[in-house]
């Protein structure tokens, strides 16, 4: 032990770098260790054939919180947008596609007073999204506290739900709590305008489109969306994650890849340091865990040096992954029935109808995977050449459902089988993709689990609910990124505001470990 | 319609038979599920055995746990708030848990059976909890409530009483000890441990040959005044000896409903068995918070004025606020006083600060009431030396 | 053309409660009720010659005792006998019976896990807390939280004290039991299949949600804050039948100088300058009043028996977006005897109680997806009662009378409209189901009522048969309920105003919408406040 590092920050994800890139902005002396080859996480690429790579996760920008890009000069450090705005296509297999961008929806059988309804009802979901990326700027306040810090951010929560006037305030508290299914059936009659909003709805989710709390999801989805709507960095997901990491660096953040924490060090008075795989130990004054709170707390803490009562609220957090990662790679661009190609570079959803997507969840209910899985689908290839060699194209998708716990196990004959299915469902709507494939990929949830060690392979490091949001998330007793353990933060998305390539977690996280001061 | 025995309201414990052959005043409650008695014969003379010859109890109902496996002291010592990170085998120590908010769940003994090998007896059912607190540990636990069964026998004459029976050398057994003993015929641990403050002993066995231990004691101890006893000369016996019942005298953190209805244990006067110096036990960074902050509620044990037991009064300041609530109270046989187990609110209690109760009793069918001064008393109100005296003495 | 002080739609228990009240101050009072009897779903009908059927709501526990108390329904007749627990027959043969008594239920527990009997300590008093909170809630008008009038703000303030003295860890734990499933919650606690199931009925009974539907545990909650004789949580029989419920308080509206007019079906309230006039009746008579009081499901009396020209446009969109989903049903069955069955000895005590034959969350959450589709369920909850084993009136000596309802059944099938095959079948399901545990029921049966929600709606009016005349979800609570800005139990016309269980605090014979409704007419008139608040105590 020669070293003594002011913090360490485990994972080298989007979260744990945007944190990492704070706490060096402060001046502190920071290290951040990454067990894979490459840093990125779930933000990160990966090579999954000869000569083609694609996002292993997220493939989409959402949430890139535009403060930290503005706070760590991203955009100086090489972030560049390669699209932003993209629409999303709702594929029909008959190709009577809807496009839907931010207040439009386009295509066969949308009536003009649809196209108005749509237009309103966004803006006001747009108005609702507006608020909570407010409250996911700041801590979460303790509702019974002893500092005016707490109940001044309630009161500025509140003053914001109030400045949205009555009837949007009183439509926000009959929505909040509900699904998005009931609420879409209020509004629109039409079923794959309805499927695709159900899908943003359920993404990443283990809920589908009757499950209550759908909405908070689809607002939650929409909050990140203030600046550029969906978007593609220059250079998929990497643009961002080197960014990131360029801007940690800069800050003199070290970063360490191929190097697993493999246990938080603590004594009586709060955490001492960081375990490597190796067995060295690395001594610091605090550590920020990016990793999901049940890896933090159960493996790399140990439930031995924490309260019984934290223990099983831990044990309690559901955080049941259901969405595996398809990754194709295929000869020259894939042919969608009646679909322009020129709208190969937007969102494309396989979610004809509300009750579709339903069913496919019934399945994941039960422990097995949907018999007529739901998808959202990018084409990477289209905003950078350099993933795929010439002529080629990958095709990157999320599919639901997939439950983590599939009875009997993800074996091999499992996941040939699931993969069978979506491919069937694929070409019902690309009917030739099939002789395209020059190879191809799936990701279950427990492929996830293994590559990216997020338990139960969940994209959001924990369900987004209403019981699991803003002072609940990840548990009570942890919400304020603090651990119960002095000197121990957690900056994933299992915190407060949650997941998506936000940068928001880490952000926040740096601030209260600044705020809660150095230990010793 | 005769229900099932499983099926009827009160289980019978192995002793039954005995029980109510003894049993005189039919007065019986339940425990646990099981049919237990208040009272054989009258309340005076089974309090006299225990403090002038010997009483015996059936604990049977007692709730008892084994932990065992590599981690059990480990775990144990998260577990609880007291230190047993040196407790031998042998030994025996009261302890009290708490839950993360540092509210005490329950107070019982720990027996260290061996370095791999515990046993918990509790008052209250926790295997929820035991087990929740298992994360990362590699213990087994097991209830073995209905497979052990336990006799106190507590007294003066006890001692000697066991030893007539078989159990030599008994003497030596020092207070919070434990060791294996063949007495009345039956191989059993006998523990110097008890709920009244004075010479005594709890006997552990197989609950088969519960009948034969019983009627060996009592002819063993048929020349020493050894007599069964119920749970109300039980209860004069532990509020003598201060000691606090869950339940009772304050609620297991996990029934409470209302707030600040929980007690720490400071709040109980049980602080000496925290140990700060040991790193980590469930409560612990509630428990110094509160060190520091200080504690919301005092556990007073009072003399009361007066004769009439002050049982569920309200304990007033000098300016008639009413600032607590007796919890147990009785009049002491033994040292002739009027005693209660009072919780109060800080800062009320700390000395003689002017602490009354408005007691109420009956007179021939009419209700009446006194304002009775309360002194707070430090220790026990019966304390005898022969309690520690090893090598225990006959009488 | 006749003058009234006030006219009430609807004669079962919360327009019964509300006529009652107005008329005990002084009120000159009119009932209009479209059957030829009282009672709504409170009532108890002789439809086999000797057997009496409590045909829709068949126990009592949340009617809310301050009014039982206020009105005299004793003095009026009526006596509520409250049992214990029930059982869970499971597929193996065995069962789960869950008793008051602490120890023996203790020990039933330790039967299925031992773990689970230690752990429900622990899950009675996070309930109980739960049920402390929101009891109080029950007699008093929601505050309009984007109000700032003074009562509005005051009422808020008291809300958030209550919810603020629980203390940070218990506020959490508040926050997590209303928004999560029943069955989430219910994992949280124990690990035996039976275990979970018996108790997790409570949060579906009566609603178009699954176990695993977060909003459900609140649902347990609503089926969890009544009482009998001070026994939270406990239920009870009307001796006689529901209908003695609501009997006696058409015994108390009378004693007050309250006018009931049965077979008199309301067609429109008639409304004028934003002003009610009155009611016309589908006969074509006419009554007038300053105050018309609609006990009706919302969607009922929003787009059936108000003009939409007289409603503002929220209103009429509100009501069309109402969620009061069908989705339980009923069997009501004469009996020759008492059934046996195998897993339990004959006159076991728990067989007064509640029986049930699902014996895990996913069974449970299998018939809701059922449901979801347009089916009822194959494998469907079903909470069945005998109370002649106890109640000597409502079937001959030796025979009995069996109540039970069935979760799911949807208002309407996927195929279509219900059709008596339809029903032959649904019934046939259940009863298959019983059977399965009573070899000897399906030879008792002498006669057998079926009732779908289309049943429901046709004869007692509520709106798919929804039994709580609106889903108990979260969009539809508390200021939310039924509208949001409407929640104060008065209409959107001056003078009109809603009673129903469609209002706060909801259904289940609670009486407590029609006291509030009430509480709040007599306020508008500035008459003496004479309906009791909230009297529950600790």
């Amino acid at each position: 032990m020669t070293e003594r590092w002011d913090a360490i920050v485990i994972g080298a994800g989007h979260n744990g770098l945007t944190c990492a890139a704070y706490l060096g902005r402060a001046g502190r002396k920071v290290l951040v260790l990454e067990r894979s080859s490459t840093v990125g996480g779930m933000a990160g690429m990966r090579r999954f054939a000869e000569g083609c790579s694609v996002p292993g996760c997220a493939h989409l920008l959402y949430h890139l919180n535009p403060r930290v890009v503005a706070d760590l000069e991203l955009q100086s450090h090489g972030l560049r947008l390669a699209a932003s705005h993209l629409p999303t296509v709702a594929l029909d297999e008959n190709g009577g596609h809807l496009t839907l961008t931010e207040r439009s929806v386009d295509g066969p059988g949308i009536s003009p007073q649809q196209r108005a309804v749509y237009a309103a009802f966004m803006d006001r979901l747009r108005r609702f999204a507006a608020v909570l990326a407010a409250a996911g700027e700041t801590r979460p306040p303790r509702l019974v506290s002893d500092q005016w810090r707490d109940y001044l951010t309630l009161a500025a929560l509140g003053w914001k739900v109030w400045q949205l006037g009555r009837d949007d305030m009183r439509e926000l508290m009959r929505i909040g709590a509900i699904n998005i299914f009931d609420v879409l059936q209020e509004e629109f009659d039409n079923p794959l305008l309805k499927g695709a909003l159900c899908l943003d709805a359920v993404l990443g989710t283990h809920m589908g489109p009757r499950s209550p709390n759908t909405v908070l999801n689809f607002l939650h989805r929409l909050a990140g969306q203030t600046g550029a709507g969906v978007a593609v960095a220059d250079g998929g997901m990497q643009g961002v994650i080197s960014a990131l990491e360029r801007a940690a660096v800069a800050r003199g953040v070290e970063i360490r890849v191929n190097t697993a924490a493999s246990r938080i060090v603590t004594d009586a008075d709060g955490v001492t340091g960081v375990e490597l795989a190796s067995g060295e130990l690395l001594a610091c004054r605090m550590v920020l865990s990016s990793a999901d709170p049940k890896t933090t707390f159960q493996r790399l803490l140990g439930p031995q040096v924490l309260d019984t009562g934290f223990n099983r609220r831990i044990h309690n957090l559901r955080m049941r992954g259901t969405a595996a990662k398809l990754h194709l790679a295929l000869r020259g661009a894939p042919a969608f029935r009646g679909l322009d190609a020129a709208a190969l570079g937007g969102r494309l959803l396989i979610a004809p109808s509300p009750d579709y997507i339903e069913l496919a969840f019934d399945a994941a209910k039960y422990g097995a995977g949907s018999e007529h899985p739901a998808m959202e689908i990018t084409i990477p290839t289209v905003h950078t050449r350099a993933l795929a060699p010439a002529g080629m194209h990958v095709l990157s998708a999320v599919v639901q459902y997939a439950p983590a716990g599939l009875r009997g196990g993800w074996s091999a004959d499992a996941k040939a089988g699931f993969m069978e299915r979506i491919l069937t469902q694929l070409a019902r709507y690309a009917p030739g993709i099939r002789e395209q494939i020059v190879s191809a990929e799936l990701l279950t949830p427990a492929d996830l689990e293994a590559e990216y060690g997020v338990t139960g392979g969940h994209w959001h490091h924990g369900e987004l609910a209403l019981d699991q949001f803003m002072m609940l998330r990840p548990v009570p007793g942890a919400a304020q990124y603090a651990a119960p353990i002095p000197g121990l933060y957690l900056c994933g998305a299992g915190a407060h505001p949650g997941g998506g390539v936000s940068g928001t977690p880490g952000r926040n996280a740096a601030q209260a470990a600044l705020a809660g001061g150095l230990r010793r | 319609m005769i229900m099932p025995l499983r099926d009827r309201r009160l289980l019978e414990t192995p002793l039954h038979t005995r029980l109510a052959a003894a049993c005189e005043t039919q007065q019986w409650y339940a425990w646990k599920g099981f049919a237990a008695v208040q009272c054989f014969t009258t309340v005076l003379q089974e309090y006299f055995a225990i403090r002038n010859s010997a009483g015996l109890f059936d604990l049977f109902p007692m709730t008892k746990y084994r932990i065992q496996g590599r981690d059990s002291r480990a775990y144990l010592n998260r577990l609880v708030t007291r230190d047993l990170s040196a407790l031998k085998p042998g030994r025996v120590s009261y302890c009290v848990w708490c839950n993360d908010a540092g509210q005490v769940l329950d107070d019982g003994t720990v027996f260290c059976l061996g370095e791999e090998d515990w046993r918990l007896c509790s008052q209250e059912r926790h295997l929820d909890w035991l087990l929740w607190s298992a994360q990362g540990f590699d213990v087994r636990i097991h209830e073995e409530t209905t497979e052990l069964a336990g006799l106190a026998i507590q007294g003066p004459t006890s001692c000697r009483i066991l030893r007539n029976a078989g159990a030599a050398g008994l003497e030596q057994l020092p207070p919070f000890q434990h060791a294996a003993f063949t007495c009345a015929g039956v191989s059993m641990l006998i523990s110097r441990t008890g709920f009244t403050g004075d010479l005594g002993y709890e006997i552990w066995f197989d609950p088969a040959r519960a009948l034969a231990v019983w009627d060996g004691l009592l002819e063993a101890g048929n020349n020493h005044g050894l007599r069964p006893i119920g749970s109300q000369a039980l209860d004069i016996a532990r509020i003598e000896a201060g000691f606090i019942q869950a339940g009772v005298d304050f609620m297991p953190a996990e029934q409470v409903v209302r707030p600040d209805r929980a007690r720490s244990p400071f709040e109980l006067g049980l602080g000496r068995f925290v140990d700060f110096r040991k790193p980590g036990f469930n409560g612990r960074r509630a428990l110094q918070a509160e060190q520091q902050r200080g504690s919301r509620h005092r556990l007073l044990l009072l003399d009361v004025e007066g004769s009439h037991p002050a049982r569920d009064a309200f304990i007033y300041n000098r300016a008639r606020q009413v600032v607590g609530t007796v919890t147990s109270a009785t009049w002491s046989p033994s040292a002739k006083a009027n005693i209660a187990i009072a919780s109060v609110r800080t800062p009320w209690g700390r000395d003689n600060d002017g602490l009354w109760a408005e007691v109420y009793y009956r007179r021939e069918l009419q209700w009446e009431k006194v304002r009775a001064c309360c002194r707070v008393v430090k220790g026990p109100f019966f304390d005898p030396p022969r309690k520690k005296a090893t090598p225990a003495l006959d009488f | 053309m006749q003058r009234y002080d006030a006219i009430v739609i609807g004669a079962g228990h919360n327009g019964l409660t509300n006529a009652a009240y107005l008329a005990k101050s002084g009120l000159r009072v009119l009932l209009l009720e479209k059957n030829p009897y009282v009672g709504g779903a409170a009532v108890s009908r002789e439809l086999h010659p000797g057997w009496t059927y409590s045909n829709c709501s068949y126990v009592c526990s949340l009617l809310r005792p301050e009014i039982y108390r206020d009105l005299e329904l004793a003095r009026h007749g009526l006596q509520v006998i409250g049992y214990e627990g029930g059982i869970t027959f499971m597929r193996n043969g065995d069962y789960f019976g869950n008793y008051s008594d602490a120890e023996r239920h203790h020990r039933e527990m330790s039967r299925h896990s031992r773990r689970d009997a230690d752990a429900y300590e622990r899950y009675a008093s996070d309930v109980m807390r739960q049920t402390r909170l929101i009891r109080p809630f029950l007699m008093r008008t929601p505050a309009d939280p984007t109000s700032l009038k003074r009562r509005d703000v005051m009422e808020l303030i008291y809300m958030l004290r209550k919810y603020w003295g629980l203390g940070e860890h218990a506020l959490y734990d508040t926050l997590r039991f209303w928004t999560m499933s029943i069955g989430e919650f219910l994992d949280e606690y124990f690990e035996s299949a039976v275990i979970k199931a018996h108790f997790a009925g409570g949060g579906i009974i009566g609603t178009g949600l699954g176990v695993y539907s977060p909003g459900t545990a609140y649902v347990l909650l609503h089926h969890y804050m009544g009482e009998v004789d001070g026994s939270i949580g406990a239920w009870g029989f009307a001796r006689g039948g529901m209908g003695a419920i609501t009997r006696a308080m058409a015994g108390a509206l009378r004693s007050y100088g309250g006018e009931i007019r049965t077979d008199a079906e309301a067609r429109q309230i008639l409304v004028k300058n934003g002003r009610v006039q009155g009611v016309a009746l589908a006969n074509g008579d006419e009554f007038h009043a300053d105050v018309v009081v609609s006990n009706l499901d919302p969607k009922r009396t929003f787009l059936k028996i108000m003009d939409e020209k007289d409603l503002p446009p929220d209103v009429v969109r509100r009501a069309r977006n109402f969620k009061i989903r069908g989705s339980s049903g009923k069997l009501n069955i004469a009996l020759d005897g008492m059934p046996t069955f195998t897993a339990v000895p004959e006159r076991h005590p728990l067989l007064v109680a509640d029986l049930h034959f699902i014996d895990s969350l996913e069974r449970m959450e299998r018939a809701y997806d059922d449901w979801k589709y347009g089916r009822w369920s194959r494998d469907p909850y079903l909470d069945m009662l005998i109370p002649t084993q106890v109640d000597p009136t409502m079937a001959p000596p030796g025979k009995h009378m069996m109540t039970v309802f069935v979760q799911y059944c949807p208002a309407k099938l996927a195929g279509g409209d219900w059709t008596p095959a339809d029903r032959d079948a649904f019934a046939r399901t259940c009863v298959d189901q019983i059977s399965e545990y009573s070899p000897n029921f399906k030879d008792l049966i002498l006669h057998m009522e079926v009732r779908t929600p289309l049943e429901l709606e046709n004869e007692v009016g509520l709106t798919e048969g929804n039994i709580f005349q609106g889903e108990l979800t979260m969009d539809q609570l508390l200021f939310n309920r039924p509208f949001p800005g409407y929640a104060q139990y008065r209409g959107p016309v001056t003078g009109m105003y809603m009673c129903g269980s469609g209002t706060h605090p909801g259904g289940g014979v609670m009486a407590a919408p029609g006291a509030n409704a009430a509480r709040e007419i007599l306020m508008d008139l500035r008459r003496p406040p004479i309906v009791p608040g909230d009297t529950s105590d600790d």
